[in-house]
């Protein structure tokens, strides 16, 4: 069941059970689909020693920028750190107080996917052959090189959506999608937060793209 | 003798060997300038990693939304056809095979098509290599724009990448100011020289090039 949070505070609501020590997978690229409110939140609330999965770290000053710079952040994975805006990031890093793991973008996502789908591990061709497999099993099949990929599953998810029914199924709105409907999926608690929620059955059922059994709170705002 | 190529003139020479109606990632940077020189005409379907298919022109003005990005982050406009989907699926598309050409640029290219592009190897460098390892493995024709040569003078088209790798034996085409570059099985082979001859780009980049 899905608990639909709309009052003011809602968003500290949704975040206020996050532990010491959770990993948290954050939906954008860059700031579409950030899901900027959550994020802010979970600073506030001031869970520490977090390991962050998102696709990049952080632009400016807000948002994940803000959570990296309370210093509660122990770990993040993601694609591409570095950006003409990740000074904070960046200062983290060169300072030693922050973890970093580089994954290519397409294996990020296929391991959120496979800790979704219930796979054990994958063999994927992406980085055979780079420093990013190093120290991975490799095989070859059918004359082509992979490597063994382990999932990545997420204690939180926190996502941001377009339209959520009261079920808890969502549309989303153009590139604000992407990492969306994948991390919803791969963690034990999903939170959505959404500009518009509408009657259970106001959504054509042949356009839901994150149905409902992956979301476990939607946040209004 | 032709003159070297100016970067418009290389992202026209790229635009002009993408064939009718196939799918397309042009990298962050330079390649973005391959799209200017697209002819509408004949169907080419842009991908962007971060979600879409019918990937148009820079958003101007009112056209503006924070919700339609490409992979550089710049805003952009949705073409007729257009389709949107998750980051799964996406690289599936990549992965899988489905993409016809992607566009990337390099910090070196081997003889044997190995590519170096995401990271200098500099210790205080902050490793980044976003989609670029799942580009180069996954498209069916990988083609790499760049300068021939670095600022230094040294060639970017190398016997052996000493920077890290992204993707090994993966380029099929270089194109740089001086010339377009094939990558077969018999060796690197110079489909056009601009602004120096045969004998001289042999010298500089100090690799057998085959006529």
């Amino acid at each position: 069941m899905t608990d639909v949070l709309e009052a003011d505070g809602a968003a500290d609501e949704a975040v206020a059970d996050v532990p010491d020590g959770a990993t948290v997978l954050i939906g954008g690229f860059g700031a579409a689909g950030q899901p900027i409110e959550l994020i802010d939140a979970l600073r506030r609330h001031g869970a520490t020693d977090l390991t962050v999965v998102n696709n990049n770290a952080g632009n400016g000053d807000t948002g994940l920028a803000a959570l990296l710079k309370t210093g509660h952040v122990r770990k993040i994975i993601c694609s591409f750190p570095r950006q003409s805006d990740s000074w904070v990031f960046d200062d983290l890093y060169r300072s030693g107080r922050i973890e970093l793991e580089v994954v290519p973008q397409g294996n990020l996502a296929e391991r959120m996917r496979a800790a979704g789908a219930g796979i054990g591990a994958f063999f994927s061709p992406t980085g055979v052959g780079t420093p990013l497999a190093e120290g991975k099993e490799e095989r070859t099949i059918e004359g082509r090189d992979y490597v063994l990929e382990y999932p990545i599953r997420g204690d939180y998810a926190l996502i941001k959506a377009h339209t959520a029914d009261r079920m808890g199924n969502l549309v989303y709105r153009k590139t604000a999608r992407n990492f969306g409907p994948v991390m919803a999926t791969a963690a034990t608690t999903t939170i959505a937060q959404v500009v518009d929620v509408v009657e259970t059955g106001a959504l054509d059922p042949e356009n839901v793209v994150t149905p409902s059994i992956f979301v476990d709170k939607v946040v209004l705002l | 003798m032709s003159d070297a190529l100016s970067k418009d003139q290389i992202a026209k020479l790229i635009a002009d060997d993408i064939p009718q109606g196939a799918f397309v990632n042009l990298g962050i940077g330079q390649p973005t300038l391959v799209a200017d020189h697209l002819d509408l005409e004949r169907g080419v379907v842009l991908h962007t990693e971060n979600g879409m298919l019918g990937m148009g022109r820079a958003a101007v003005g009112d056209e503006i939304d924070e919700d339609l990005i490409n992979a550089g982050k710049i805003p952009v406009v949705e073409t007729p056809g257009a389709s949107y989907f998750h980051h799964a699926d996406s690289f599936a598309m990549m992965r899988g095979g489905h993409l016809d050409v992607c566009v990337l640029g390099a910090f070196q290219v081997s003889v044997r098509g190995d590519l170096a592009n995401w990271h200098t190897g500099a210790p205080d460098a902050i490793p980044a290599v976003g989609g670029a390892m799942d580009l180069a493995i996954g498209a069916k024709d990988v083609l790499v724009m760049m300068t021939l040569f670095a600022k230094d003078g040294s060639s970017k088209l190398v016997e052996d990448c000493t920077y890290p790798l992204t993707g090994l034996a993966c380029v099929s085409r270089v194109y740089t100011d001086h010339g377009v570059f094939k990558i077969t099985d018999e060796g690197v082979r110079l489909r056009e020289a601009y602004g120096a001859t045969m004998d001289e780009l042999r010298e500089r980049t100090g690799l057998d090039l085959l006529d």
